[in-house]
């Protein structure tokens, strides 16, 4: 089976551009263009360079081993949180500024939950001179205020989207609206594996180089490319579709998605899309989608910013409905003790988004000798107001 | 028998249409909205299915949808409330929403509803061309229905004959580069936009909606195009003077 997007942008049935007719001539040029001049040999040299001396890959592929002991067995984290700005989303912001320049586009904007893609898209638009606008949920931008002073010393201007849920799915329909309103000048940098093809698909490559790296890494840890499991958090599924990409066609590793439960499955405080949702057309593509049989699209909750979309990349439908993928969900409860847990075992404070995909072990038994990677997407400093009020810190 | 959307704009007149949320101010307005504007001289009328996420809306529609849904509008409670809306109304209806409400109740489902209750038209602004046309077109037409596509400023020659073949009713002309609502008055680029596409003498004839609040700028629309649609400028109307003034409305476009 293939995992990647056909042609016209589809996983199995999912995917697609469902877009109106005004963002047609935008997503239209990108579309013919964007595996073009990705691969020029000019493109990827820069990109490359970027992604080394200002990113600050490759990031470690590190061993850890009192996780390991704890969990009984061979556990691996893709150090993303060590890249500048703290999290994989500069891997795909570098990618589309270059992508930008090309087209001749002059004006960023960009949606952000958490406010990591965020301050990623302002901060290569300030390393590029571009003029950037992200928009952000008004309960997002309370609740993730470091990273909105971080965009705004960075230069961009935030703006609170007000309506709906005022989290991320609202932030995006307000980016669209945006670039509807400025179909010239402006390039639209979505931060996840979502929206219009070609979206999940340029995103994914962007983001394929964390899969890249695992296997030369591993390679000179274990001795083998393919690791036996490789387990990431899923909000759209950005962090996740680098972490899989080059493992796909892989049957030997085995794909672990995990999403945010909220406060339960089934509380109707969730973001457990592959759990809750059904096939439906969010932001411009098909997938599994949280919504009312009515086909409102429902407001998802979690304690991370950054998961509470109410659906996941078409690529990760596809690898949920296949049944490539095995997919778990990890309660909020579950992703604070996680990160507490990486934190006094391993010395690292997580994002809350990255303490959900640590939670597996609540919900796997691994065996001693198999090797899980574990995409560590991003760090915790702009959670720790959220840290401090669940551990009583103060 | 022949569609009425067909029919109308065959007269030889310059139509106004009107747009409404369904659900909005309340529940039940729906009907008596739609025999108001039959009655003050609307030639057609565009009832909003409303959406939780209208991406293509500005503030206006955005939140008369959310109160709609918040009255607790469904695609059901929208076609019971126009179950026998035909024996009272005349003119041409037609349908505008997005199209996951359309898909969860069923692609086929909801035509066939509509071809019952004497709908003519839907205008599903992110169901796009190619997908209209390899997955839907024959069901639209099994059910008697006129899919109406937007063009926009931005819309290349070719795109505009690509729909101009796939459409058989009229094009929706979307006035500038914005969502609905956020334009006021018509300037020079409209002007040019306008004379460019009447140019194409395209088969379809052109509607022309999204800024359009008042007699000038509705004679400025229609300078060159069949007709326009005013959406927002209605539902603030609605909004500030309730359900039973609309001839106070109609009077001040034409």
């Amino acid at each position: 089976m293939n995992y990647n997007a056909d042609e016209k942008g589809y996983y199995g049935e999912f995917g697609g551009a469902f877009i109106p007719e005004m963002l047609y001539p935008n997503v239209e040029e990108l579309r013919q263009n964007y595996l073009k001049l990705m691969y020029e040999d000019s493109f990827q040299k820069e990109f490359n360079q970027l992604l080394k001396d200002y990113v600050g890959r490759p990031s470690p592929l590190y061993f850890a081993k009192r996780l390991s002991e704890k969990h009984g067995c061979k556990i691996y984290l893709k150090r993303e949180d060590l890249n500048h700005t703290g999290a994989h989303k500069i891997n795909n912001t570098i990618g589309q500024i270059l992508m930008a320049q090309k087209l001749g586009k002059t004006r960023i904007i960009a949606e952000t939950g958490a406010g990591q893609h965020g301050v990623a898209t302002a901060t290569v638009c300030a390393l590029m001179g571009m003029e950037c606008i992200v928009y952000m949920g008004e309960i997002d931008i309370a609740r993730q205020a470091p990273n909105v002073a971080r965009m705004k010393m960075l230069g961009a201007k935030v703006r609170p989207a007000k309506s709906g849920s005022r989290t991320l799915k609202d932030a995006t329909n307000e980016a669209i609206r945006d670039w509807i309103n400025n179909p010239v000048d402006t390039h639209y940098i979505i931060g996840s594996a979502i929206g219009p093809h070609p979206y999940p698909d340029m995103v994914t490559r962007f983001q394929s180089i964390i899969s890249e790296e695992i296997k030369w890494q591993l390679k000179e840890h274990e001795g083998r490319e393919n690791p036996d499991y490789v387990v990431a958090c899923i909000g759209g599924g950005s962090n996740a579709a680098g972490t899989y990409y080059h493992f796909l066609d892989q049957p030997e590793v085995g794909i672990i998605a995990v999403e945010a439960a909220g406060k339960g499955v089934n509380s109707g405080e969730s973001a457990a899309t592959s759990a809750l949702g059904k096939v439906g057309v969010i932001h411009g593509c098909k997938t599994m989608l949280m919504q009312t049989t009515d086909g409102q699209i429902t407001e998802p909750y979690s304690i991370s910013a950054g998961l509470d979309y109410p659906g996941v990349g078409p690529m990760h439908s596809h690898l949920f409905k296949s049944g490539r993928a095995e997919f778990y969900s990890a309660t909020d409860d579950e992703a604070m003790a996680a990160g507490l847990e990486l934190s006094q075992l391993e010395g690292i404070i997580p994002a809350i988004e990255t303490g959900h995909a640590f939670a597996i072990f609540e919900h796997k038994k691994f065996k001693k000798d198999d090797v899980v990677v574990i995409s560590l997407s991003g760090r915790g400093d702009k959670d720790l107001n959220t840290y401090i009020d669940y551990f009583k810190l103060a | 028998m022949s569609n009425r959307i067909t029919t109308k704009l065959q007269e030889d007149k310059k139509l106004l249409s009107i747009y409404f949320t369904a659900g909005y101010p309340a529940l039940n307005d729906t009907v008596q909205i739609i025999q108001d504007l039959e009655k003050n001289g609307v030639d057609m009328i565009e009832i909003g299915l409303p959406f939780s996420d209208p991406l293509a809306d500005g503030p206006t529609i955005q939140e008369s949808s959310t109160a709609a849904l918040k009255n607790g509008m469904t695609t059901e409670i929208i076609f019971n409330q126009l179950k026998d809306i035909r024996k009272t109304v005349s003119i041409p209806l037609i349908i505008m929403g997005y199209f996951n409400p359309m898909l969860q109740y069923g692609v086929e489902a909801f035509c066939k509803k509509c071809q019952e209750i004497g709908i003519d038209g839907l205008i599903m602004p992110d169901l796009p061309l190619d997908v209209y046309k390899e997955d839907y077109e024959a069901t639209f037409k099994k059910y008697g229905l006129i899919n109406i596509f937007l063009i926009t400023p931005q819309t290349s020659d070719v795109r505009i004959q690509q729909i101009d073949d796939a459409s058989n009713g009229f094009i929706y002309m979307v006035s500038s580069a914005s969502v609905t609502g956020s334009k006021s008055g018509f300037g020079q680029e409209q002007e040019s936009y306008f004379e460019r596409i009447a140019s194409m003498n395209l088969k379809n004839p052109q509607i022309v909606g999204f800024g359009i609040k008042d007699e000038e700028t509705f004679k400025q629309a229609t300078k060159t195009a069949k007709g326009a649609i005013i959406g927002s400028a209605f539902i603030k109307h609605l909004t500030a003077n309730g359900t039973d003034k609309t001839a106070e409305f109609t009077k001040l476009i034409r």
